[in-house]
């Protein structure tokens, strides 16, 4: 083919131009480009860097510990130990569930945790670790390390869990923890972000709960880089927690194990309190249970069981229980009685067995009357006309006032669940309780605590300390936070003389150690360490005309709940007063038979700092009681610290 | 002039070819390669397995290609061009028969070491056709309907079959760079503007057409350039590849995280790290000086591409060279402006960087021919 090259120069020279042309819009385009990419690296590097620094980091928070909490000698009342938790990785497991078909073989496994395992399988990530099971004991943590190559993905771990190792003991005193729930997240109004931690335990009851704000600590925090799907791949930097502030109670565990051994089965509190500075020794609620099933979450049966025994083992007696405070409640009406000049030491009421006040007969516990009585043989021999008669002299205010002066009525600020104020009537309370005027005969049932009269044990065993000491000693469970002593309960002089207080603590050291006194079979004998008591029998139920006609029913032949509530309250030693103690054993029968043994025991333990000698008991009982020393010897827990017993 | 006038003794012959080709474009073709080894090096984590060993062989296996295509004289590839198209069209509609499904579509045939992309074949095989066509057409024809028409025909029936693959991004490559063969050699400037204005009231049809019976784009097709147009509107689903490359290429800030150091495609936030959004690596590991850097290499192998074309004297080697430089040129332009959110997330690779072995055996293959034409062009001193 021939071709001019005229024309073959002429296309050559629009080919190069347009060939110039096409290269310079490359130009212009790849100009473009690296403008775009100096927008989007220089212009926009900030931005961009700070969104590729979300993608990629992770903040993850570190639980702290929880601070730590000991009795008065520093023996330790709730701790953290490592629990141990068996996890799988279900990506690394491959076929999950014959993995744990193999494990179940090794280690039980609760259908439970599994049913819950395998949801939380089926909404996370494969590569998330899913927990198994729970606190798991190294025993059976260490078979499934050591079959841990025949166990893809599997992986024991272990974190702290909080373990009480007293059991029962402190259940009602420190309460315990438990995982967080959405409802008590829901009561919060800004959460902390390490409550969102799962399973993470907080303070649920009692202590715990009362001083969540210092045991809890402050969360640390971890950086992770993770990649796209969320998988952590390194640790960048972490910062510590700081571990929640360590707690020494005022309370002696020995003691507190020893009293709650005495208690038994009997649904009873009991309190044991230092005179002179307010300090609890031992705060007793029986029957109590075992904190530690709460700590991970109780089982359906097992709550069922705490709820429906009669004996209400999950409510603490000693502060949230209130009581008809009985004939111990007498001193306060003596008190008031003595300071308002309504009635002399010396002088007498006549008791013929009952007192017609407007129109209708008080009865005198004893039928057939004390015949003359004077303060201290009413004490003594628990007379209750003498009561009825100096009380409506005196005047129910002032008598609730003497008793708010003694710590009755009044809600001791102590870090505990639920702590009750107590009643103690006044006029202007019934009108505004129960829109009705205050009637005589009120005032005849409250100078013996009966009526509208309630007290705690607690607010009895404070009452019986000020009375001790005559300063108004307030009661202190917490000795000191993160190494500093807290303010001590010692107080200062209540206004009332001192004439009448001897009076009165006189007329109780004859409760317990006159021949005639109600308490006199639960004496202490040694002379230094002579206790001064007074009884109390509470009743639940009214005494009928048509009954008291009858002959009044025994409380041994009425059904539990209906027997009467006994009570007692002491110190000593009587010269020199240490301890102060109060007893409620609901149900009990008589304060004399069913509350002043055992106060007497604890007193005992308390003054002896351990098991008193024989030669500290009447003769008569000596062989008795040893027969119950070494009863309680054998029954009295002696637990290893940190062991575990909620799962058994 | 055509080859035939001149003296067979002005070009060299046997092993002294060597000498003649074109040095300065196998240097830049070595860079361009070592770039992508070393990314691939960075995002394996540090790994010379699974992606940089192969690719090394297959460069060095391409290296190879481009030096037998060199040595080839450049007639040869003209009069085997029509076979060329004929046997790439076969390939097309083998793979649609007998194809490897992959990524949604069909695009490989296994041929036993390596999996073949036909429609790579077809892009060099195309602009050699339309090549030895002109070369083959008086030029006074070239703006007559008649002749316009049939190269036109030429272009549509391979992109029909690849778009039926479906692979949008290559079938605007196809066209793009037969387009551009075209206008290199000189068809008359109303036909583009004719087809320009044409191609906008296509686009306008197919948005159109979308959710009607006649939808003439796939499903998946529309969503990219949905999320092409507002990628902030699905940021965790199709809109998640825009959003993270963008992420990644800015956080690299002027000179980068440092080799080794990019942390989103370390960490997968990166999708097709290795392939298609290679270059975002590269941006957020060696920053703006980095990516610059690459552009401007691919920018010089264009201009040498260019000055080679203008060189050469006969009509089918500048056209040739010229249209091998546009399909390159299209490959990262489009591969770029994808990754930094200009462009709809379209399935093109970054040539001779990304990891594959079609695109960079047929792009060496290509430069080979390029080669042949630089080592067989007219001399004036041998006149």
């Amino acid at each position: 083919m021939k071709r001019n090259p005229k024309d073959l120069d002429a296309a050559h020279g629009k080919m190069t131009r347009r060939a110039l042309f096409l290269g310079g819009l490359q130009l212009a385009f790849a100009g473009g480009l690296a403008a775009r990419m100096r927008y989007l690296q220089v212009d926009q590097a900030d931005e961009f860097r700070l969104l590729a620094e979300e993608n990629r980091i992770n903040i993850r928070l570190l639980p702290p510990a929880r601070g730590q909490i000991f009795d008065r000698n520093g023996l330790i009342i709730a701790q953290n130990s490592p629990s141990y938790r068996i996890t799988v990785v279900p990506e690394d497991a491959g076929d999950v569930e014959s993995v744990i078909a193999k494990l179940s073989n090794l280690v039980p496994l609760d259908p439970e945790d599994l049913e819950r395992a395998r949801t939380e399988m089926r909404r996370s990530p494969p590569f998330l670790p899913i927990t198994l099971a729970d606190q798991i004991g190294w025993e059976d943590i260490s078979k499934v390390a050591v079959n841990a190559p025949a166990l893809p993905g599997v992986t024991p771990e272990v974190g702290l869990t909080r373990v009480y190792p007293q059991l029962g003991d402190f259940a009602h005193v420190i309460g315990y923890v438990g995982p967080v729930s959405d409802y008590d997240l829901s009561k919060m109004e800004d959460p902390e972000p390490v409550l969102m931690i799962p399973r993470f335990q907080i303070g649920k009851v009692g202590f715990e709960a009362k001083r969540e704000d210092v045991l809890r600590g402050k969360a640390g925090a971890k950086r992770v880089e993770v990649n796209a799907t969320g998988r952590v791949m390194r640790e960048l930097d972490r910062r510590e927690g700081i571990s929640g502030a360590d707690m020494q109670l005022t309370i002696d565990a020995e003691l507190q194990n020893y009293v709650q051994a005495r208690l038994g089965r009997e649904s009873a509190a009991a309190v044991v309190i230092d005179c002179e500075d307010g300090d609890i020794r031992a705060i007793c609620s029986s029957p109590s249970f075992d904190p530690n099933l709460f700590v991970r979450g109780i089982s359906v049966a097992d709550y069922r069981m705490l709820t429906e025994d009669n004996y209400r083992p999950l409510s603490n007696k000693t502060v949230q229980g209130t009581y008809p405070p009985g004939s111990t409640f007498k001193m306060i009406t003596a008190l008031a009685a003595l300071e308002n000049g309504v009635v002399g030491p010396e002088e007498t009421v006549w008791c013929p067995g009952h007192l017609k006040v407007a129109g209708r007969r008080f009865h005198c516990w004893k039928r057939a009357g004390h015949g003359h009585v004077d303060l201290n043989t009413s004490l003594k021999r628990s007379c209750d006309v003498y009561y009825y008669d100096v009380a409506i002299k005196t005047g129910i205010d002032r008598i609730s006032e003497m008793a708010n002066l003694f710590g009755l009525g009044i809600k001791h600020d102590l870090p505990m669940s639920a702590v009750a104020q107590g009643i103690t009537p006044t006029k202007e309370w019934k009108s505004s309780s129960y829109g009705k005027d205050w009637l005589i005969g009120d005032t005849a049932n409250a100078s013996i605590g009966q009526g509208y009269m309630l007290a705690s044990p607690l607010q009895l065993a404070v009452m019986s300390a000020r009375i001790a000491t005559g300063r108004s000693v307030t009661p202190r469970l917490l000795k000191s936070l993160d190494g500093v002593e807290q303010p001590s309960g010692a107080g200062e002089p209540l206004p009332v003389s001192e004439n009448s207080l001897r009076m009165v603590r006189r007329g109780m050291y004859s409760v317990s150690n006159d021949r005639r006194g109600t308490a006199y079979r639960s004496r202490i004998v040694p002379k230094e360490m002579e206790m001064a008591g007074k009884t109390g029998t509470s009743q639940v139920r009214n005494i009928t005309a048509a009954e008291r006609a009858a002959g009044v029913i025994r409380n041994e032949d009425l059904p539990w709940e209906r027997r009467d509530h006994a009570l007692f309250v002491c110190f000593a030693p009587y010269d020199k007063p240490k301890f102060a103690v109060a007893v409620v054993v609901e149900h009990g029968g008589g304060g004399s038979k069913a509350a002043a043994p055992v106060a007497r025991d604890v007193m005992l333990q308390a003054l002896y700092n351990g098991t008193p000698p024989l030669e500290a008991y009447p003769k008569a009982d000596r062989s008795r009681i040893k027969a119950q020393q070494e009863r309680l010897e054998r029954e009295r827990v002696k637990r290893p610290l940190g062991s575990r017993s909620s799962r058994a | 002039m055509s080859y035939l006038e001149y003296h067979a003794k002005s070009t060299p012959t046997g092993l002294r070819k060597v000498l003649h080709l074109n040095w300065g474009l196998t240097l830049l073709l070595i860079t361009v390669s070592s770039v992508g080894f070393l990314m691939l090096y960075s995002v394996a984590g540090g790994s010379f397995s699974p992606w940089v060993e192969p690719q090394v062989k297959r460069f060095a296996l391409g290296l190879g290609v481009m030096f037998v295509v060199a040595m080839i004289p450049i007639w040869f590839w003209r009069n085997i061009s029509v076979v060329a198209y004929l046997g790439s069209l076969a390939l097309l509609v083998a793979v649609e028969l007998f194809g490897t499904v992959g990524m949604g579509a069909q695009r490989w045939i296994d041929i036993g070491f390596m999996r073949l992309q036909p429609s790579e074949v077809t892009k060099i095989a195309l602009v050699m056709l339309l090549a030895a066509y002109y070369d083959w057409l008086p030029a006074e024809k070239t703006s007559r309907p008649l002749w316009v028409l049939l190269p036109v025909a030429l272009i549509l029936i391979p992109t029909a079959l690849v778009l039926k693959q479906p692979d949008l991004g290559t079938s605007i490559l196809l066209m793009a760079a037969g387009g551009g063969v075209m206008f290199l050699a000189g068809v008359h400037w109303a036909y583009f503007v004719a087809v320009i204005a044409a191609g906008a009231g296509l686009v306008s049809a197919v948005f159109q057409s979308r959710g009607t019976d006649w939808q003439l784009l796939k499903d998946y097709q529309f969503r990219r350039i949905d999320t092409f147009l507002d990628p902030s509107q699905d940021p965790l689903g199709a809109g998640y590849h825009i959003t993270q490359s963008k992420i990644a290429l800015g956080s690299g800030g002027w000179s980068g995280r440092g080799f080794m150091q990019g942390t989103q495609s370390r960490l997968n936030f990166l999708p097709e790290k290795h392939t298609d959004f290679i270059f975002t690596t590269l941006a957020e590991e060696f920053g703006f000086i980095g990516g610059v850097t690459l552009l401007s290499i691919y920018m010089l192998i264009i201009v040498f591409c260019i000055a080679s074309a203008i060189a050469a004297k006969d009509r089918f080697s500048s056209l040739v060279i010229m249209g091998i430089a546009i399909t390159f040129f299209l490959f990262f332009a489009v591969n770029m402006s994808m990754v930094m959110g200009l462009a709809p997330v379209v399935g093109v690779p970054l040539p001779m960087v990304s990891y594959g072995g079609s695109a960079m055996l047929v792009l060496l293959g290509a430069f080979g021919i390029v080669q042949s034409a630089h080592i067989h062009r007219p001399r004036q001193a041998s006149r």
